[in-house]
């Protein structure tokens, strides 16, 4: 068990290390356009959409550090951060909470 | 996948997160009812995991990106159940730091990826896996077919979500005030895509991890540890 559990977190980390070749894929994501790329596509940007899509200004919008110039380097330095930073949070609350609330 | 602030109007968004409250209310008390202190590490490296293979954005032939969820493998390895709290938990932070996926569309986000996906997966799993023992290859099969099913039926989930927002939010010239385009665009642009791409990563992600702990421990896997006990119950009962 231990065993496999340490084998599985290093095949996590190897995928932390590597995170920065999914900035390689350039391209849009159907539903999650920029307000300049629907204007773009239909001429306007629906009104409702525009109201709501700056509802929440996020620390590191896009995974990047806001700032931080937009060079390939910087960019997978601050992937491979959220990387991290995903990991510590999502890991470290499951495994805290978990451990609380775990019987025997 | 992760849908954004603006795309779904109120209607949408509050209807899911009045589906998601009490899933995930139920989902938490489940899980801490059923959790044992053994099987905390792998609920927590399947949360880390899903965050960090679903930045791994991949092209497919179309000029579009994607990525696989990790979903599947956590619904059959922990359960679905476990599965809708450990995706959910690394949808929220990717919302909440990140803006992927909007505030408004947490609920509609963990509804498609921790809700549809683990659960399909998981019976997916166990419809095709039913009745072969536990180390045959049959399962890893099954495991490659449930990923791929189950990012496909969360892809037209979303794109049904999409789809009926022109129907639902217009203006009185017919003017669309969330998502614009219709059924039949959404559901064919997130069903084809997932299909002819992302789904495939799902289903290569999910067997490669199954095949690995059918090898190494099979009673981590939900449900194994405990018919094994019964079995053995089972036997003690009858000598």
């Amino acid at each position: 068990m231990d065993k496999i559990i340490k084998n599985l977190a290093i095949g996590l980390v190897a995928l932390m290390i590597l995170a920065p070749l999914g900035l390689l894929a350039v391209g849009e994501t159907f539903g999650e356009w920029s307000n300049e790329e629907i204007e773009e596509k239909l001429g306007f940007v629906p009104s409702g959409l525009e109201e709501l899509s700056s509802l929440w200004s996020a620390p590191m919008p896009d995974y990047a550090l806001p700032g931080a110039g937009d060079s390939m380097t910087s960019a997978s330095i601050a992937y491979i951060l959220s990387a991290i930073i995903g990991v510590i949070i999502c890991g470290g609350l499951l495994y805290f909470v978990g451990k609380k609330v775990a019987r025997n | 996948m992760h849908i954004p602030d603006g795309y779904l109007g109120p209607y949408t968004y509050i209807a899911m997160w009045i589906i998601m409250v009490p899933i995930w209310y139920y989902a938490g008390r489940k899980l801490s009812l059923e959790l044992k202190s053994r099987q905390v590490p792998l609920l927590a490296l399947a949360a880390a995991f899903s965050f960090v293979i679903m930045m791994f954005n991949v092209p497919i032939p179309g000029g579009s990106t994607g990525h696989a969820v990790g979903g599947a493998i956590i619904g059959i390895v922990l359960g679905p159940w476990a599965g809708v709290i450990v995706i959910s938990v690394a949808l929220v932070l990717q919302a909440l730091m990140f803006g992927d996926g909007g505030i408004t569309a947490i609920a509609a986000n963990c509804f498609n990826m921790a809700v549809v996906m683990p659960f399909v997966a998981y019976y997916v799993y166990k419809l095709i896996s039913s009745g072969t023992e536990i180390s045959s290859s049959r399962r890893i099969i099954a495991s490659a077919i449930a990923g791929y099913v189950s990012l496909t039926v969360a892809a037209a989930f979303t794109g049904f979500e999409f789809g009926i927002q022109p129907l639902l939010h217009h203006t009185a010239e017919g003017v669309p005030l969330y998502m614009p385009y219709s059924l039949s665009v959404t559901v064919p642009a997130m069903v084809l895509e997932h299909a002819l791409g992302f789904s495939i990563l799902e289903a290569l992600v999910t067997a490669l991890i199954f095949a690995y702990i059918q090898k190494t421990d099979t009673s981590l896997l939900y449900g194994e540890a405990d018919s094994k006990k019964k079995k053995r119950m089972k036997n003690v009962s009858t000598a």
